[in-house]
This record gives structure tokens, sequence and C-alpha cells, in this order.
């Protein structure tokens, strides 16, 4: 009871930036509401009581008393060493199974703003899935990063991609260093440049990737590494792979970066002293889990103040913030020369696959002949850099439309109705006001499998996470807001979340928000100031 | 402890007696005095340890917050990159234009492709590319989502279907990206305190991959069984010593079917006696040969003739012989059921986009309806393999029948980058002739075993004999006009 109590202290209620005010140029507020006490208790009580019946079901299975579904080793491999401990897969075997319907639901359609989920069922308690055959259309899609609505398989880009395919194909078959460069990969590069507002970009055929291949090409042995505690398992990879020193930052907590900067360089490497090569920060735009945004500018600050280097993963937030969706620095409204490594992904808000990394010229120029995916990996296929360059095309209004400019701010307007209304009814949200990833917390284990069944019998699909991709008591379910969402489609999952939240005792929060007047969108936020 | 001296007393009383406060304060008087005073040294003990600060491993030296700032003051970190000079070999990337199929523009010059995987020719097979349109048109590009979260498409759970049906295997799983398919696939089985035994000519993916994994990592000679069955007898003897930990220590040997960087083929016989004699599992990575070797394709298993239960996971990338974009792991559900939750480059990545997916498919059908066709590429490889012999100044490194050779100079100038502009001469000679090579490319500083520089040659079963006759004499031209 001692530790639930420390953890719950850890998060402060709602932080203002009126502190360091002249370096935030907007209100920024987060919230990461307590865990209540009770709810907390029942939560440890609830993971306890599946601990015992999960003993219990192994007992049984293993006196043949209850039917055993798992897979099992050769025969002729029996006295090899197991390749799995008993142990690590408990987890798995006894409470994920319980509940794994409500991950890996296979789609038919586009993941667009509805789409259509296979029917599957099973009779043996989710050990096996059965496909009848059926389709369950148009369900609202709250779970895909669909961010600015570019998953469509009508329009612009996906008529480009589909000229390319006709005229190119779909493979690569080569590396870019050996015969998979080609004009478009370089031509895809200059735009992301021009987007980003940096000198020159590189693109890579997976985001994931992207960080594990290039991270080490960064740094290596004799650096430091300062990553923040949620960071991306990409992110952890990467820096794992250099053999870099990692320390590891309280989540978007600067006097914790600022301590770990000063020990660092005043005190040098562990045991012998010597000086620091060079110091990388890892962050990302916004972290996905969480919904919080990073305090950039303070970590500028920082980085400037003691000369170290800022990695930015901008994955979840290129695209989805800033007046022209240029990221996470155009929302600070900030230069981004002061980011020494600017990395994204394509995946979110450009409809696409894939990942790149910005910077100034003798960066990539680095990257070109050093990273290990130029080296030994294929390259993109064309058929989505296509997609890419024709969707931030679209974005940019360089295609003559506004299409790009108008789904930007929907996606603004969505976000903030959304997370205000959720708020009004009484759900704890955690993240920041303006990010579009919206965590709702359920705490307690049942509730994960329930929330994601009753909200897909209600044709609603919601993503859920638990342990361990969140701390034990602090499972999940998270929102996806998209420009593509219309605004009758928030309010029919808005009402049925407040019945299932009624439903399911979801609306834990004690800090009641009144119900302002209704006006879905504060116009005043994305004002242009003419000077 | 408490319950133990407890219990003892509770003895003397009637057994079955339920707890009651009273009785224990009884108890509590009856104790004899020894129990009450350790009792009472643990309870003293309990509160110290509450409340004494946690102990720091890295010792504060007392300097002064003005010497603190003049240090950080002093420090410079080293640029974040160091600079690249203009003439870096790697820096100018040749450029394609236009599809990279059998006929591709190189500079701008028009060559035959003797440099891209595209092992069946089919990059530019129509049925691909429509099948591929036609999945664009129902889903979009993108997936917009890992595996878990609304990412799994019916195409994706047809094509591991598929694949697991056309290895002969109970299931498949799929990576999005070829690179990152075995270099997830390790560190999922292997973990920190196993051992691996890999072969020294193994690819970077397999290096990152046991990077990732923090295991034990022999290597022992290429194709050298011999030095193998030596290192296997010395971690018996290691074992033997230590039995109780031998009994927890996993064991796996990482092996290529065939190699990219020697173009030769693995003994899998043999290592598959070594497997059953010391209790290894067998991981093999087929890139390479999946869609090349055997009769039906089906990779070395099949060239070997193989049970393919033996092997306990097969990797190989869709990116070859499939002309598609990703990878997948075949096996025992026992085995790739495991992936789904604990291989990284899956769980945290956004899946394949469904078009890519559909082209694999495409391509497996048309695999599986003319298996003629890697009679046929056999059949050029050795052709091409005999036309390169004799070529002077040059030796080709591979095996007959491996379709991606390698030209090495015979009597290296005894610097790589000397040796690195030689071989670039004579690719540019061949790209000015209309044949289109390229130089093998290595991360110099990070390969464990750094393979001596070389030129790819590439055999694809739409190459015809003139065009390959072409070809080897265009070489061996360039070889002794630069190499004299």
């Amino acid at each position: 009871l001692a530790k639930v109590y420390h953890t719950h202290l850890c998060f402060a209620s709602v932080y203002h930036a009126a502190c360091n005010g002249e370096l935030y140029s907007r209100p920024f507020i987060e919230s990461f509401e307590e865990t209540p006490m009770l709810v907390a208790v029942l939560t440890y009580m609830g993971y306890g009581i599946l601990t015992i019946f999960g003993y219990l079901r192994d007992f049984m299975r293993e006196w043949k008393i209850e039917k055993c579904h798992i897979a099992r080793e050769r025969e002729e491999q029996k006295d090899f060493v197991p390749l799995y401990q008993d142990f690590e897969n408990f987890y798995t075997r006894n409470l994920y199974m319980r509940i794994r319907d409500s991950w890996n639901r296979p789609i038919c359609s586009v993941p667009g703003a509805t789409f259509d989920l296979v029917e599957r069922s099973s009779n043996d308690y989710n050990w096996t899935f059965e496909y009848p055959g059926r389709v369950v259309k148009d369900v609202i899609n709250l779970g895909s990063y669909n961010y600015l609505g570019f998953a469509e398989n009508t329009g612009a880009c996906a008529t480009a991609a589909g000229e390319v395919t006709v005229k190119f194909g779909v493979g690569m078959a080569s590396t870019r260093q050996e015969m998979g460069n080609l004009d478009r990969h370089e031509e895809l590069e200059k735009l992301v440049a021009s987007f980003l507002g940096v000198e020159s970009a590189m693109a890579f055929g997976m985001g994931f990737a992207t960080n594990s291949m290039n991270i080490p090409a960064l740094a290596g042995k004799g650096c430091l590494i300062l990553s923040d505690e949620l960071n991306h398992a990409s992110l952890v990879l990467g820096a794992r792979l250099s053999g870099s020193t990692i320390r590891v930052f309280k989540h978007n907590n600067m006097q914790s970066l600022e301590r770990l900067l000063r020990d660092a360089i005043v005190h040098g490497q562990p045991r012998t002293h010597r000086p620091w090569k060079k110091i990388l920060i890892l962050v990302e735009g916004i972290y996905s889990m969480e919904g919080s945004i990073i305090r950039l500018p303070e970590v500028i600050a920082l980085k400037k103040k003691y000369k170290a280097y800022l990695y930015l993963d901008e994955a979840h937030s290129i695209g989805a913030l800033g007046p022209y969706g240029r990221g996470v620095v155009e929302y600070f409204g900030l230069d981004s020369k002061d980011v020494d490594v600017m990395m994204g992904t394509f995946t979110k808000s450009f409809g696409a696959a894939g990942g790149y990394i910005a910077g100034r010229k003798d960066l990539i120029d680095y990257l070109l002949t050093h990273s290990h995916s130029a080296i030994y990996a294929t390259s993109m296929p064309l058929p989505v850099v296509e997609q890419i360059i024709t969707s931030m095309k679209c974005i940019m209004g360089k295609d003559g439309t506004t299409i790009g400019r108008s789904r930007i701010q929907r996606l603004a307007e969505n976000t903030v109705y959304f997370r205000r209304r959720l708020r009004e009814m009484g759900f704890i949200i955690y993240g920041n006001n303006d990010s579009p990833v919206v965590p709702m917390m359920l705490y307690m284990p049942a509730k994960i499998g329930a929330f994601g069944r009753e909200m897909l019998k209600r044709n609603i699909g919601v993503v859920v996470v638990g342990f361990p991709a969140t701390p034990i008591i602090e499972s999940r379910a998270r929102f996806c807001i998209s420009a593509a969402h219309t605004k009758e489609m928030l309010d029919r999952a808005l009402d049925v979340i407040s019945e299932v939240g009624d439903l399911l005792q979801l609306k834990y929060s004690r800090h009641k928000v009144l119900p302002s007047l209704d006006r879905p969108f504060d116009e005043t936020t994305y004002e242009e100031n003419k000077e | 402890f408490e319950l133990l001296f407890h219990s003892r007393d509770s003895v003397k009383m009637a057994a079955g007696q339920q707890w009651v406060l009273v009785e224990m304060v009884q108890a509590f008087y009856e104790a004899p005095a020894y129990h009450l005073i350790l009792e009472g040294i643990l309870i003293l003990w309990i509160i110290r340890l509450l409340f004494s600060k946690t102990y720091k491993l890295q010792e504060r030296s007392d300097l002064t917050e003005k010497e603190k700032e003049e240090l950080i003051e002093e420090w410079q970190p080293e640029p974040l990159v160091p600079l690249v000079s203009k003439d870096h070999p790697s820096l100018n990337y040749d450029v394609v234009t236009g599809p990279p199929s059998h006929r591709i523009i190189v500079n701008g010059k028009e060559c035959i492709n003797f440099a891209s995987f595209n092992f069946l020719g089919l990059l530019d097979s129509e049925r691909v590319k429509l099948k591929a349109l036609s999945s664009l048109k129902k889903y979009g590009v993108g997936t917009c989502g890992p595996r878990g979260f609304y990412g799994t498409f019916d195409v994706h759970l047809e094509l591991e279907e598929r694949l697991a049906k056309f290895m002969r295997t109970e299931e498949a799983i799929i990576y999005s990206y070829g690179f990152a398919t075995i270099a997830s696939a390790i560190p999922a089985y292997s973990k920190r305190g196993d051992i691996v035994f890999v072969d020294e000519a193994a690819c970077f993916s397999i290096q990152k991959g046991l990077q990732a994994s923090r295991s034990f990592v022999k290597y022992f000679k290429h194709n050298d069984m011999e030095d193998l069955e030596r290192l296997l007898k010395e971690q018996e003897i290691e074992d033997q010593k230590n039995p109780r930990k031998a009994r927890v220590i996993r064991r796996f040997i990482v092996v290529e079917g065939l190699y990219i960087n020697t173009a030769d083929i693995c003994p899998l016989p043999e290592l598959v006696k070594l497997k059953y004699k010391y209790k290894v599992r067998i991981f093999l990575e087929e890139s390479m040969s999946f869609g090349v070797l055997g009769e039906h394709g089906r990779g070395v298993t099949e060239h070997f003739g193989v049970n393919i239960d033996d092997i306990d996971l097969i990797s190989a990338n869709m990116e070859n012989a499939l002309a598609s974009i990703g990878g997948f792991c075949c096996g025992r559900s026992f085995v790739i059921d495991h992936q789904r939750l604990s291989g990284q480059g899956y769980c945290f990545s956004a899946s394949l986009p469904p078009m890519l997916a559909s082209a694999a498919i495409e391509a497996l059908n048309i695999m599986e309806e003319d298996p003629g066709i890697f009679r046929v590429l056999q059949d050029k490889c050795k052709h091409m393999h005999k036309a390169l012999q004799g070529t002077p100044g040059l030796k080709t490194v591979g095996e007959p029948l491996t379709p991606a050779l390698h030209l090495q100079l015979e009597n290296s100038t005894g610097s790589r980058t000397n040796d690195l502009k030689l071989l670039r001469a004579i690719v540019d000679y061949s790209l000015d002739r209309q044949i289109a090579l390229t130089l093998a490319r290595y991360l110099d500083k990070e390969e464990r075993f750094l393979p001596p520089p070389s030129i790819r040659v590439v055999v694809t079963v739409e190459q015809t004999q003139e065009e390959m006759e072409k070809a080897a004499q265009c070489i061996r031209e360039a070889a002794v006009k630069i190499l004299k």
C-alpha cells in the first residue's frame, strides 16, 4: 500500500506553463490525474485473483483435468533445453489469452474513418479462432493512426500510386547504394527537406528500422544517450545497439534531464572520468501511450546551454500538430534548425509506410554513406513513395487545393472537441489538450476486455492496452482522432462511450469539468497573425 | 519466522483451534525471552532500513558550484557526425530512372540488369502489377497501425497461410521489412546467457539480431563443420562442469541457406546431424535460396531433401525471388507463435502495406503454377558461372548454382580503397557498354568479418544466353584493360 501511495504522488494534476513563460508562446496544458485509491486497491486485488486462478488453471492443465491447447515441442526434441521458460508465458497463457480477441482484429477495407471488420468467433475461450465469413460493416474507427485521413483508396494519392504501380511495379530488389536508388527517392527526400524547413533529408523503408539502424551510426562507445522514460521500443533498441551509455530521465521532466546533463558533464564517464565524446538526447514529439507532448522549448534551451545534441522522433506529431502540419517544432513556433536530428514516420499522417531523418547536409551525407539501411536493406517501393509525395504536396498546398489545410484544421477541432466532451463526461483522460492521441483510463483488467467487446457490439472499434505496454495498474483505451471523422461520427462515438462508461463504471474522474456552451471548436487558436 | 515460532507454541494448545487475539497475547507472554529479543531486533532493523537513504554507487566528489560551472563551460563535444569528403566512394549513388526491371536505365544509359536480385523476373510481371493495383483500389496504400491494433488485413492472414502451405510448415509470420525479419526473430528466442553458434560469413542483419539478443556468440569458420563440432564439444565439456546451469541455457546455430557474402551453400545434412548429437536448435536464413534452390523453389531444405520439421525456424525475405517487400519466418506453431508477442519488428511496427502482400501472393501463385522456372534459373546460373571463369585478374567466388556471385580481384593491390577504385572502374566500363553491374556494399567498420571487395553479378530468368555472353565478354575486356 505504501508503494501504491508513492506512485500516485508522482503525478501532478494540472500544469500550466506560467513559469518559463517566455519560452512558451501558447498555454501548455497537460494533465495526468491521480489514480483514485480505491480503484488502485481493487485493481491490485483483481490481478491477485487472476494470478491465483492462473495457478489453478496451470495445475488443472498439468493434471489433465482441463484440456490443454498450448502448442507443444516435438517428440524428437523433448530432451533439448526448453525453448521457453514456463513462468515467462504465465501472463500470456492465463491473462492475455482470455481477452485476446480485443487485439489483432482483422479488417477487410481501407482503415479510414469507418472500416469493415472480419467477424471471428471462438469456441474454446480464444485459443483458436474461426472465421464464419461474415463482415461487420461500417465500424467507426477510433484505433488506426490516420490523423489526416490520407488512408483512402480514392482521390489524388491513390490514383498517383496506382499509375506508378502499373508503370514501375511493386518491388525494388536492391539496396539504395547498389541498384535501388531511383530518381523518385531523391525527389521525395528533397520534398521532405522543404516540408520540414531543413537542408536535406533521407527516407527509409520502415519507421522502426529508421531508429534502430541510424542511432547506432550517430552514437557509439564513449557517448552518452539521455532517453525519456517512456520512449518507444525502436528508440530503446537503437540506443542499445549503439553501444553508448544510456541514462533515463523521468518522463517529460526537465529538472530530471537538467540534473542528468550536469552530472554527466561534471563527472564525465563512469570510473575513468574522461569527458563524454557527445551527449545525445532522445525524445519523441507525442508519446502515444500517454498522449503527452514533449516540452520542446525547454529541451532546446537545455540542449543549447549544455551543448548536447537533440534527436526528435516525430512519429505521431508530424502532420498532426502545428497550423501547417509541420509537427511539434511548428506547434511551439521554434526554429527547425535547433533540432539536430529530426526523425519521423510516414505511416501515421501520410497514409503510407516508412520513415525519414532530416537535418543539416553534413548529417545526411554521413547517413548516406554509413547508414545500415542504405547499405543492407531494400529501398522503398515506388507506390509508397508516390503516396507520400502526393499527400505531402497536398498538406503543403502545392497541389493547388486547400484540402491539406482544411484537414489540419479539422483534426485540431476534432481533437479539442473530443477531449473536452470526454472530460465533461467524467472520464480520466491523460495527456495534452492538443494531442490527437487520447488515452482513457480503465485500470481494472476485466474492464480491458469488456470495454473492447462492448464497444464492438455497438459498432465502434477501439484500441485497449494493458500490461506490459503500460504499467500494470494503468491499463487504458486509446482513441486516435482523425481529420476524416465527421462531427456526427464523433458524437455517436461519444454517446456510445458514455453508455459503456456507465455500464462498466469507468467515470472515475473527481475533477468535474463544467460543460461549456455548445461551441465545438475554438476559432481563435488558429487565426493567422497579420503583421 | 514469526509463524514458525507461534505454531510451535500452538501445538501446546489444542490443535485446530482458531487464532483469537487473546490467545495471541497469551502466547506473547508465554514465549521465551530470546524469542522476544530477536523479534525486537528484527523490527528495529526494518525501521532503520525504511528510513535510511538509498546508497548511491557513484562517488560524489566535493566540487564547488563555481568549479562545476567552469567544467560545464569548458566541455566541448565532438561534432555530431564526422565530415564526409565530397569524393567518398559511397556518397554519389547511381541514379535509376524508370522501372528497375530487366532493362534498366542507370545514370541515363539503358542497360541490361545484372545487379538487382530479381531472380525470377517477377518485378515486371503484369499479373503481379494488376493484382497489386486491385489491392490498392480496395485498401489504399498504408495500414496505419501495427498488427495488434487494426493493422491486420485479411490479405496478411492469407499470405501467411499460403507461405506456410508452400513451405509445408505449420505456420508463418510476416514482417514489413526484410532486414528486420531475422534481426527481430533471433532476439525473441535467444536471451542473455544463451549461446549462439554462427558462421563467420553471416550477413549483417544476423549480426544485428545477435547484438540485440545479448547472448554469447561463438563464430565458426565458414562452412567448416569440424570447427563447429570442436566448439560444440568445448561447450559440452563446460556443461558437464555445471549441469544445473546447462539445463537452462538455450543453444542455437544460425546459418544461411545460400550465403550472400560468399555465394555458397551451407552443408545442411551435416548440420542436422550435429543438431541431434549436441541438442542445438537450428535457425536457417534463406533470403537468397528461397525461390531459387530445390525442385519447387522451397529452398535449401528441398535441395538436400532434409525434413523441414528438423529446422526450428526458417526466415527469408520476400524482396529477392518474390519481388515484393518484407520478410517472413516459418516453422512449427510452437516456435513461430512466440514471435507474435515478442518479435520487436512485428509488434511495434506498422504492418506490411496490403498491396505488397497481394503482390507476394500473386508471385507465389506464379511460382506454384510453373515449377519449371527454377530449373531454368539453375541452368542459367551454371551457364553464367562457366562463362565468367578464366577472366584475367578476377576470380569467380560462388557455387555454380548460385544466382548472385562475386567477382573478386585475384591479386589485391594491398589497400581496400585502391581495390574498390579498380573494381569501380570495371563497373563504369560495363555501364558504358550497357551492362549494369554493381559493387557489393558493406559497412566497413561494423562488419565483423569484412569480405574482400567484389563486384556482384546477378543472374535472372529473364536474361538470354546472348546477353549473358555479352556480359561475360564485356567484363573480360574491362579486366584486361583496367587490371593489366
